[in-house]
């Protein structure tokens, strides 16, 4: 009896800490657009060289990692679609097929994880490591807001960076595609350029995009909040880390299926 | 208003989770005193230091700095507040990422308008006076002990507060450092007419630099008063606290085997 009682209570704590830690991210995402909009005007402003200093770490210096990713993918796509179709003799269809799921799907899902698994360590590891050595405190006792000197910077980078990444992340996973289908099928590139921009519409790049934002979001407020939130010295900092990558990584793919779901019926 | 002390804390109550830390505190600091703050682990008063500088919402009571009330001052208040605040925490907290020289000159950048050679200027001459002139290109991971907190301690007193707060300046320390860190707060005190508050376990460094000390034991003070007043002090375990005697508590029975059969807690 005691142990269905202590399970019972246990179920309730972490339904509770949940609830807080939704609480918490909420609350943190709009504290962060706060700053953006008020900022100059309470004297606060959030520093430019900051956000550039940001999207540099979480952009510019994953390129080619993005690049090769996603341009595997590209290759990925075209050896199974051929193969597939095949079947039906229809392996030229092969350029629908890497047109339509590496703007809609692969080149967001890839570059979320990349960049949820590169960034969102680090930002949580940082900000994590800051507040086990009172360096939050210091801003804070120095009037600088946390969420405004830290948080905002890393949010508005992330924004702007992922859908930047994506558009890199369709053009080599199509440049992928098209140098498998001419190995495979001679299909030449610019009859395959010519093919993808009969097929895609702004609807499919945008579809991408939207869920790239979406993506952004939850790695910067996962990670940020993981951070913050760290005790127990450097184990804590260890366990943040995990977590915010585990935790960011899930929502980006429960949340890739649901816009799916929305963004096709 | 100059009469007003600079702090004055009243009927303190301070509360982690539900354990009570500080009970009923009351406090007044003139301006430009230094205060220390004794006490061994566990007494309260690094919680006390975190509701002094605001990180810490008490449960009740009044926390008056410079004639206001922290607890009531709404967020502009407070950064208004801080600006006339200057903290060196324990392990220096300098911000590892940027060099020495930009830790001291950050607090300017944000809060001032001044041209950035003013700012080079006016935060070398901090550099100065901790005697740490020609480090400011070094990051913090490659100071010393001292140096760090000298240097936590040039970014405290950048905007030339009016309230400084030093988190065990000692602490880590080797004498030699100590008493130059010692030196320099008296320096403070006379040169810049800061009001100071010091907490610390150190009892030489204490005695050298208090103009009283303050012993908290327990979440509770047990004396305010003059190095004298408190080296006499005919209490027990403040004279213990002073002579490094072990706490030998009388034990309640029944408390005692509560303590031991108690349930550990659900995490």
């Amino acid at each position: 009896m005691p142990s269905i009682t202590h399970n019972i209570e246990s179920l309730g704590r972490k339904t509770v800490s949940s609830i807080e830690e939704c609480g918490y991210v909420t609350a943190l995402f709009f504290e962060s657009i706060y700053w953006l909009v008020m900022g100059k005007r309470r004297n606060q402003a959030i520093r430019f060289s900051a956000v550039v200093n940001e999207a540099k770490k979480i952009g510019v210096d994953a390129v080619a990692i993005s690049a090769v990713l996603c341009f595997a993918i590209g290759i990925m796509l075209a050896i199974q679609g051929i193969e597939t179709l095949k079947t039906f003799g229809a392996q030229s269809q092969v350029i629908l097929g890497i047109a339509l799921s590496v703007t809609r799907e692969f080149s967001p899902l890839i570059i979320g994880i990349l960049v949820a698994g590169r960034s969102g360590s680090s930002i949580a590891a940082r900000i994590g490591t800051m507040n086990e050595s009172q360096e939050i405190d210091a801003l804070q006792v120095m009037g600088i807001n946390p969420v405004r000197y830290l948080a905002s910077p890393i949010l508005i980078a992330m924004l702007i960076m992922l859908p930047l990444l994506v558009i890199l992340g369709d053009f080599m996973g199509l440049l992928g595609g098209a140098v498998y289908s001419y190995i495979d099928l001679n299909i030449s590139f610019s009859a395959y350029a010519e093919r993808s921009f009969e097929i895609l519409t702004i609807d499919d790049i945008s579809q991408g995009l939207i869920k790239s934002v979406v993506f952004a979001a939850i790695i910067a407020l996962v990670s940020l909040s993981n951070g913050f939130q760290v005790s127990g010295g450097a184990e804590g900092v260890g366990k943040a880390t995990t977590r915010s990558v585990v935790m960011s990584i899930s929502l980006i793919v429960l949340a890739d299926m649901i816009f799916t779901y929305f963004l096709n019926r | 208003m100059e009469k007003m002390p600079a702090i004055q804390v009243e009927n303190l109550v301070s509360h982690y989770g539900e354990r009570e830390i500080l009970k009923n505190i009351s406090l007044e600091v003139p301006r430009g005193e230094i205060l220390v703050i004794m006490g061994g682990s566990g007494s309260g008063k690094s919680t006390f230091l975190r509701s002094l500088l605001g990180l810490k919402k008490a449960t009740s009571g009044k926390v008056q700095l410079l004639g206001k009330d922290i607890l009531q001052m709404n967020e502009s208040e407070m950064h208004t507040m801080r600006k006339n605040m200057g903290v060196a925490f324990q392990g220096g907290a300098l911000f590892n990422s940027l060099t020495v020289g930009e830790n001291v000159r950050l607090p300017l950048r944000e809060h001032t308008k001044l041209d950035e050679s003013t700012i080079n200027i006016m935060s070398r001459m901090k550099l100065e006076v901790v005697n740490l002139a020609g480090f400011e290109d070094l990051k913090p991971a490659e100071l010393s002990g001292g140096m760090i907190k000298r240097a936590a301690l040039a970014r405290a007193i950048v905007m030339d507060p009016k309230l400084l707060f030093f988190d065990e300046p000692s602490a880590g320390l080797d004498p030699v450092a100590a008493v130059e860190l010692d030196e320099l707060i008296l320096t403070l005190r006379d040169a810049m007419r800061m009001t100071i508050v010091v907490v610390t376990h150190e009892l030489e460094s204490a005695y050298k630099i208090a103009d009283r000390i303050t012993v908290l034991d327990q979440g509770r003070i047990l004396m305010t008063g003059s190095v004298d007043e408190v080296k006499n002090s005919s209490n027990k375990r403040i004279q213990s606290l002073l002579h490094r005697q072990a706490r030998n508590e009388d034990i309640d029975a029944d408390e005692y085997l509560k303590r031991l059969t108690r349930k550990s807690p659900i995490h």
